[in-house]
């Protein structure tokens, strides 16, 4: 049995490769739309998250547990129970649960918390006398935001976007399991469930392409932008 | 320049409130080197971060070139403390910037021209002896040089007051008095006021004109820095004093040369100026019939004139009366062993 599945998963006599290429980018689609919102959004929280602690510049005890809050019980929600909880929220923004796009509202709201979280933790690496020294020079909040702790946080929120998409990546995949299309999709109703090895077979190795791409980039990036 | 009055802070922590700073009234001068000097803990970190409002007093007033700091809205509040230079202990810097980039940094903020930034920056890393190190990043430079980053960044908006909080704190011996020298410079070029703290009497030895001694949260002594070194009243000043004037191995070698009974009377003498280059010691010996032995000396360089402590042994029949002598002399004299 083990030889026979590997043998017809290597012949990819299945594969219709019009399908695996919209496959492909269906998933590409999902995840750098996805990855564009999550960035955004994770940046504001994980900023607020920061700014509203203890000894931060918008100390506010009520906001930063809300804002907490929000951030544990998305983040804790198993990603596929996710999908399902917000079918009614999707079908009113989007109109329908099936394709690409039905996909974008669940991996937004459940990858930002999870990137807010690490924005917070990046934010919290810097010098607290870098801030300092800010202060002293008579800068705004507004200036000591935008020049001092996103660019010093700069490497670490990209390695932790690079780690949120390969995390969206995977998502993409759960998601095309209820419909949303994508390689996942293609992997578990072509492959799976009628039997066809090799199409699961290819769908993981592009899935595992993308990612090393993404790794990759990340992993440029960061070195780049580190002068430490 | 500066007018403190009954200046106050009083920190709420879990076992009760602790006074970092009690009600200490101080004015500093235009154009003066001011100094506090105080082991960590005597509040000397959280007096001068209350001179630019880094730190709120409890009560009290600050008065910084003019404003009343902490009568001050944010907005003016601003606007002030971008005319009050600040250096630190671990420099701060931005290390995503290039060292250009650092010392225009204030520039940004208070909102200046980029071709004009440009100039600033030019001529601020001239003055701090940088040049053609713009385009590094601070990762690339040595403490001493990234302090000087710090000093052209503090300069920038050609401030009143320049506040050095441990300013030479993480830099070896010869490091801090490149820097040291550095801030006389710029304090004798740009008339500016200049505020810092220290636990190293060198510091202040060596560029303060006034000094204040701190020791929980109060000013237990102040004065021109010869005078403090001449006549420390206090006992934490004389420790202090002691850091610079004598070696570590002084008060261990002098131990030693107590148990030889032989000694004599042993004498501190401690003088100042102009009395550092009299003949004193031939005086003694040609009056009277004594023996005279130098066992340690010293001198060193203060902002205001050279300051000298020297340790000799006296034995002979007359020795009681030279001593006398000595005394009636324009020196402090400390008998520190009777024969």
């Amino acid at each position: 049995m083990p030889e026979f599945i590997m043998g017809s998963a290597l012949m990819l006599e299945n594969i219709n490769w019009e399908n695996m290429w919209d496959a492909t980018l269906e998933t590409i689609y999902m995840s750098v739309i996805a990855l564009f919102f999550t960035f955004v959004f994770g940046i504001i929280f994980g900023l607020l998250l920061f700014l509203t602690d203890r000894g931060q510049l918008w100390e506010n005890k009520a906001a930063h547990f809300v804002i907490g809050a929000y951030v544990n019980i998305f983040r804790s929600i198993p990603f596929i129970i996710l999908i399902v909880l917000l079918i009614p929220f999707t079908r009113m923004i989007v109109g329908t649960m099936l394709g690409p796009s039905a996909a974008l509202p669940a991996l937004i709201i459940g990858a930002a918390p999870f990137y807010a979280r690490m924005v917070e933790i990046a934010l919290r690496e810097i010098d607290k006398g870098v801030i300092e020294a800010s202060k002293a020079m008579g800068a705004t909040n507004g200036q000591i935001i935008q020049k001092v702790l996103l660019p010093e946080s700069m490497p670490a929120l990209v390695s932790g976007i690079t780690v949120t998409a390969i995390a969206l990546v995977s998502y993409t995949a759960m998601a095309g399991v209820i419909g949303a299309g994508g390689l996942g999709d293609l992997a578990f109703r072509d492959g799976f469930q009628r039997n066809q090895p090799d199409i699961t077979f290819t769908a993981t190795i592009i899935v595992l392409l993308l990612v090393f791409i993404l790794q990759f980039i990340g992993d440029t990036v960061t070195k780049v932008l580190d002068k430490r | 320049m500066i007018t403190l009055s009954k200046l106050a802070k009083t920190f709420q922590t879990k076992d009760g409130s602790v006074t970092a700073v009690d009600h200490i009234d101080l004015s500093i001068d235009q154009g003066e080197i001011f100094g506090v000097i105080g082991y960590s803990g005597a509040g000397k970190s959280t007096l001068i971060r209350m001179l630019n409002m880094l730190e709120a007093p409890s009560s009290g007033e600050v008065e910084v070139a003019g404003r009343s700091m902490n009568t001050l809205g944010k907005r003016a509040l601003r606007e002030a403390r971008q005319e009050i230079g600040m250096i630190f202990q671990h420099f701060n810097l931005l290390w995503s910037r290039t060292v250009a980039d650092n010392i225009a940094f204030p520039l940004e903020i208070k909102g200046v021209p980029k071709a004009e930034q440009k100039q600033r920056v030019n001529e601020l890393i001239e003055l701090v002896g940088l040049e053609g190190r713009g385009g590094s990043y601070p990762a690339q430079l040595s403490g001493g040089q990234k302090q000087r980053v710090g000093i052209a960044r503090a300069l920038a908006n050609n401030p009143k007051v320049l506040l050095c909080d441990e300013a030479t704190s993480a830099l070896d011996p010869k490091t801090t008095d490149s820097i040291l020298d550095l801030l006389v410079d710029i304090n004798k070029k740009l008339g500016l006021t200049i505020v810092l703290i220290t636990h190293e009497m060198h510091v202040i030895r060596k560029i303060c004109h006034r000094v204040a001694v701190m020791e929980n949260g109060s000013v237990v002594e102040q004065g021109d820095v010869l005078e403090v070194f001449r006549r420390p009243q206090q006992d934490m000043t004389k420790e202090f004093v002691r850091q610079v004037t004598e070696p570590e191995e002084t008060e261990e070698a002098l131990r030693h040369l107590f148990e030889d009974d032989s000694i004599g009377h042993v004498l501190q003498l401690t003088f100042v100026g102009s009395e550092a280059q009299r003949p004193l010691i031939n005086d003694v010996v040609r009056a009277y019939d004594v023996e005279v032995s130098i066992l340690q000396g010293k001198i060193s360089q203060t902002q205001h004139g050279s300051y000298g402590s020297l340790f000799i042994s006296i034995t002979g029949a007359q020795a009681e009366d030279a001593i006398a002598f000595i005394k009636e002399q324009q020196v402090e004299v400390e008998v520190i062993r009777h024969a």
